[in-house]
């Protein structure tokens, strides 16, 4: 790794943010594109989302019974009746670690 | 109508609950940086000059694994390339800032900065001095992914591995979406989204992570003709 590939990696990085915030303007696009942005977040999210969940370090699928994806689900339920991020994230976490370290160990 | 101050703060309180993965994400980062034999000085350079989690990870992972820098550069390009989609949707509540601030706000849009903002944008359209909500968001964040990496980089994987630290990440983007499940359209189009990058997720380069959003906003496309 060498400081210029790091440059070249930050420039990459820096234009993928500034194109359509700076060199785009709004009325480039037209009302239908407009109308389609509105899905942004739930379209990009989920491809962080289920790799998160379902493949391993190893980049695997993991197994249908993986603590994580008990985790998940009860991260959602509480998410969605508290809508309250802390509790979104620790409900999901303490239910992994109820998991892997009292049920699974 | 909000003063800056008021925005700004905001906007930092916005993005505070973030902190719960972006700060154990930030040592792992560092720590896994130094593990795989990198001159923790260009580790911790990344976090400042990239500025941009998984792909620093992936930048790593690669170039530890014998990948060329072209192919490691490429990829933090490519995982980087959703930026595009975010700023395209913030350009609509920065259009009135001079070209200036526009290229220095660029630098601090996020994931999670532009999710927290977002929301805060479509509530509070009127407010003239927005953009100061998206300061607040992006500043943390930078702030704390800086002191999260340096300590990483500086202590080691203090955080023990068995923890499953990482999937705090996930868990994070669920709580930003999961509101969203009560519209039938947002479920369609996350479902369409997540399966991709399943489905795709051994493309070259990371590509699933901009493939997978392509094709459910395309999908997204589709809904709305059918709701017409």
């Amino acid at each position: 790794m060498t400081l210029t590939s790091i440059i070249f990696a930050g420039i990459l990085t820096y234009l993928t943010r500034m194109t359509m915030i700076a060199l785009i303007s709004r009325h480039m696009l037209g009302d239908k594109i407009k109308a389609v942005l509105e899905y942004v977040p739930s379209a990009v999210f989920p491809a962080i989302i289920f790799p998160g969940i379902f493949i391993n370090d190893f980049g695997t699928f993991i197994e249908i019974n993986d603590p994580k994806i008990y985790g998940a689900l009860v991260a959602i339920i509480v998410g969605y009746f508290s809508k309250n991020i802390i509790a979104t994230i620790l409900a999901g976490l303490i239910s992994y670690w109820f998991l892997i370290f009292i049920v699974f160990s | 109508m909000l003063s800056k101050k008021q925005l700004l703060t905001r906007g930092m309180f916005d993005i505070s609950p973030h902190m719960l993965s972006v700060i154990p994400f930030g040592i792992i980062c560092g720590a896994i940086g130094v593990e795989l034999g990198f001159n923790p000085y260009l580790v911790y350079a990344m976090s400042f000059i990239i500025f941009g989690g998984a792909s620093q990870i992936v930048f790593l992972q690669l170039l530890s694994g014998g990948a060329s820098s072209l192919v490691a550069v490429a990829s933090v390009g490519i995982i980087n390339s959703r930026h595009l989609l975010y700023g395209a949707v913030l350009s609509e509540y920065l259009e009135k800032l001079s070209f200036i601030k526009k290229l220095l706000i660029s630098y601090i849009v996020v994931d999670q900065g532009f999710a927290e903002s977002n929301k805060f944008f479509k509530k509070n359209r009127n407010e003239e001095y927005l953009h100061y909500h998206l300061i607040g968001t992006g500043c943390t964040l930078w702030v704390c992914w800086q002191i999260a990496t340096l300590s990483g980089i500086i202590l080691g994987s203090f955080v023990p591995e068995e923890l499953g630290l990482k999937f705090a990440i996930p868990l994070t983007f669920i709580a930003i979406v999961v509101q969203d499940l009560k519209k039938l359209d947002h479920v369609i189009v996350m479902i369409t989204c997540g399966l991709s990058s399943l489905l795709f997720f051994d493309a070259p380069f990371k590509s699933y992570i901009i493939i997978s959003p392509l094709i459910a906003l395309f999908v997204a496309a589709l809904l709305m003709k059918l709701k017409k």
